[in-house]
């Protein structure tokens, strides 16, 4: 396929949907206190990771006093720049939430370093030392809503064969896929999770082909990294498979299919910031968190899930909310290919950076990273 | 389905299965490009007609609760969009191609920004009819579950090969695309045949992208289509302007697009990217192997404005 000539369209689409959305009024109101600026990679309602961070803006827009402007659909390149100074120029925007992996370096760090006094939230990346003081990075640790998804998917089917359709072989994903599989492993040693690669984030076609080639293996539970999950879900549930959700709650789509999912919770996370603001805190730069720090959570249980995997599910969950918190990363394990990737006796906990850089598939795993 | 593994015969099913569900967009766009084309004009817009297509659909149907009505609606919107390509096409010294192109750009931005409230909602979907009944391996009835526009496509390449060949509509299109003169001798309006054409390729393309949204993969978002009315539109160069080559490029095609998919399922994982590269290097092998300095492909009209 021409990806040079679909980025070069989705671009104009882009410059479209800005143009629209000046002309429909998304101006400032000069009266509101604080202006909040949101921007996302993709459309905000997919259905998916883009739409998740939209709900965390909705809970912000509730809040006497806070007035949110958002962009959809902007690229990963100087055009978020341009979005952020005209957030800051003529919407007043005080706070800005860059919500795409590749908008933080260098186009965020540059804006930060230009607006001394405004605060930049970026979601997912790495702040470090050298980078301004007014910028942060936050994300949440998904895999272990991951690990809980993989504990109902591992009691729940019959095969013991589960299914994960993913994009592409970074890092976060590989995390969320080595999670699953030890969620199940855990309750059902049998478990594998069989894994496809479509090579994007939004491949509609091979999702649906991924889907149904899993199946045809004899897999009966499914779960994805893709950005708008509901490709997956619906398809999965056409051949009569059970079905996790991702980044949001999809169960509206399958209410007898759909077993649980892992879920983004910005609409807690979002307010919390905005009242360190207020209180006069300061937001730390590097801020991460998982289930107990409330920035992921788990869809509530499908009517298929049973009582025995609902109870497994909940010791899992107070495992992680437990003060010590838990570790799913947790030495001696063996990657797919036999080479043990964490030594016995080493615990990688959740903000180990050490796993922000996972390049394998552990054992239980059938699939490759190339 | 506990045993329901069938291990590597996955690969030949799934890519039969993918032929089956994958190429009917794919036959749609190509077979309405072909009668555009053959009439002297290039509609490169299809893309975002595909994409309109595939989105009125899904909201007429969620709107009315019958797919077959968006499937109506969708054929329409396309029409619509090829008439208003060849109404552009129809004023002096404008080029088909720009023209193809704006209206790729104004089609998908159209249904993206419409198809906004529509990507949440689940509209009724096409039946499906069940070729597999013979067979006790799911895998098969599922690789065997056809959709009536599946068949109406197959149908329709014979149909048009034989009307090409034999129907005066068909020999008046064949007339305008090889040469307007002439057409313009025997007293017919060339900007009307190829206005015809267009809307009635739009129509198909219509269609076609209602077979996205409503039966595989059977939803409405944005990243929906992904090049496939593009790729279309090329399929038409790679058949050789004939409806029955165009039915066998788009099956080739869209068995293509399960292969990736299914050989990871097996097991094969190295080089995925590769074996979803698979129809564009087979494309690019044939043009290569068949193109010849010395004449201009066999069998492209000679109106095109891609061959003067």
């Amino acid at each position: 396929m021409d990806f040079g000539r679909i980025s070069r369209r989705h671009l104009l689409q882009g410059g479209a949907a800005l143009t629209i959305g000046a002309a429909a009024g998304v101006r400032p109101a000069l009266a509101a206190e604080t202006t909040i600026g949101f921007i996302y990679v993709g459309s905000r309602d997919d259905y998916g990771y883009n739409q998740a961070h939209a709900q965390g803006a909705a809970a912000l827009k509730k809040i006497p006093g806070l007035k949110v402007v958002e962009e959809e659909k902007v690229p990963e390149t100087d055009a978020v720049e341009k979005t952020i100074e005209s957030m800051i120029n003529l919407d007043g925007a005080t706070l800005l939430f860059p919500t795409s992996f590749g908008y933080y370096n260098p186009h965020m760090v540059k804006m930060a370093s230009k607006y001394p006094k405004l605060r930049f939230e970026h979601c997912g990346g790495l702040w470090t030392d050298k980078d301004p003081k007014n910028a942060g990075s936050y994300f949440g640790y998904i895999d272990e809503a991951q690990y809980v998804s993989g504990v109902v998917a591992g009691l729940t089917s019959k095969s013991s064969k589960l299914g994960f359709v993913a994009a592409k072989p970074i890092p976060q994903v590989l995390r969320n896929i080595n999670a699953f599989t030890l969620g199940a492993k855990s309750v059902n040693p049998k478990a594998t999770t069989q894994v496809i690669f479509t090579g994007d984030w939004s491949m509609p076609v091979k999702e649906a082909e991924a889907t149904n080639s899993l199946i045809d293996q004899g897999v009966d539970v499914l779960t994805c990294h893709v950005d708008g999950p509901k490709t997956m879900v619906e398809n999965a549930v056409r051949r009569g498979a059970m079905v996790c959700g991702y980044h949001t709650n999809q169960s509206a789509l399958a209410p007898k299919a759909y077993l649980t999912g892992a879920e983004w919770n910005w609409e807690a996370l979002y307010p919390k910031f905005v009242k360190m603001i207020t209180a006069g805190e300061e937001i730390p730069n590097f801020y991460r968190g998982g289930l107990k720090e409330e920035i992921v959570k788990i869809s509530p249980y499908g009517e298929a899930v049973s009582a025995e995997a609902r109870k497994a599910a909940d010791e899992a969950k107070a495992k992680f909310l437990s003060a010590d918190g838990f570790a799913v990363f947790k030495g001696g394990l063996v990657d797919n290919k036999g080479k043990t990737v964490i030594a016995a006796g080493t615990d990688r906990g959740q903000k180990d950076p050490e796993l922000e850089k996972m390049d394998y598939l552990v054992e239980g795993v059938i699939g490759a990273t190339s | 389905m506990a045993d329901a593994s069938i291990g590597l015969w996955t690969v030949p099913l799934a890519v039969l299965g993918g032929a089956i569900r994958v190429s009917t967009p794919f036959l749609f766009v190509s077979l309405g490009e072909c009668i555009t084309e053959r009439s002297g004009r290039i509609n490169l817009g299809l893309e975002g007609t595909l994409v309109m297509g595939a989105m009125s659909a899904y909201g007429i149907s969620y709107l009315s609760g019958s797919p077959w009505l968006g499937v109506f609606a969708a054929g329409i919107t396309g029409a619509l969009l090829g008439a208003l390509h060849a109404g552009i096409c129809s004023l002096p010294r404008v080029n088909d191609v720009a023209v193809g192109i704006a209206l790729m750009l104004f089609g998908t931005g159209l249904a993206f920004y419409l198809g906004k409230p529509l990507i949440e909602p689940t509209a009724p979907r096409l039946p499906a009819i069940d070729f597999g009944w013979w067979s006790d391996i799911p895998q098969v009835r599922a690789a065997l579950r056809v959709n009536v526009l599946f068949l109406i496509g197959v149908a329709l390449a014979p149909i048009l090969y034989w009307a090409f060949r034999t129907t005066r509509w068909g020999l008046l299109i064949r007339t305008a695309g090889e040469s307007a003169d002439a057409a313009r001798a025997m007293g017919h309006s060339v900007l009307l045949i190829r206005l015809r054409a267009t809307m009635a390729g739009g129509f198909l393309a219509g269609i076609g992208g209602s077979f996205l949204s409503l039966f595989y993969p059977g939803s409405w978002n944005e990243g929906l289509s992904s090049g496939q009315g593009i790729t279309a539109v090329a399929l038409v160069i790679f058949a050789r302007w004939d409806p029955l080559l165009c039915l066998w490029a788009s099956l080739a095609f869209g068995g293509a697009a399960a292969l990736g998919p299914a050989l990871q399922s097996v097991g094969v994982t190295s080089g995925y990217h590769l074996f979803n590269a698979a129809p564009y290097i087979l494309t690019l092998a044939i043009m290569i192997i068949t193109c010849s300095p010395k004449r201009t492909l066999t069998g492209a009209p000679a109106e095109l404005s891609i061959t003067r």
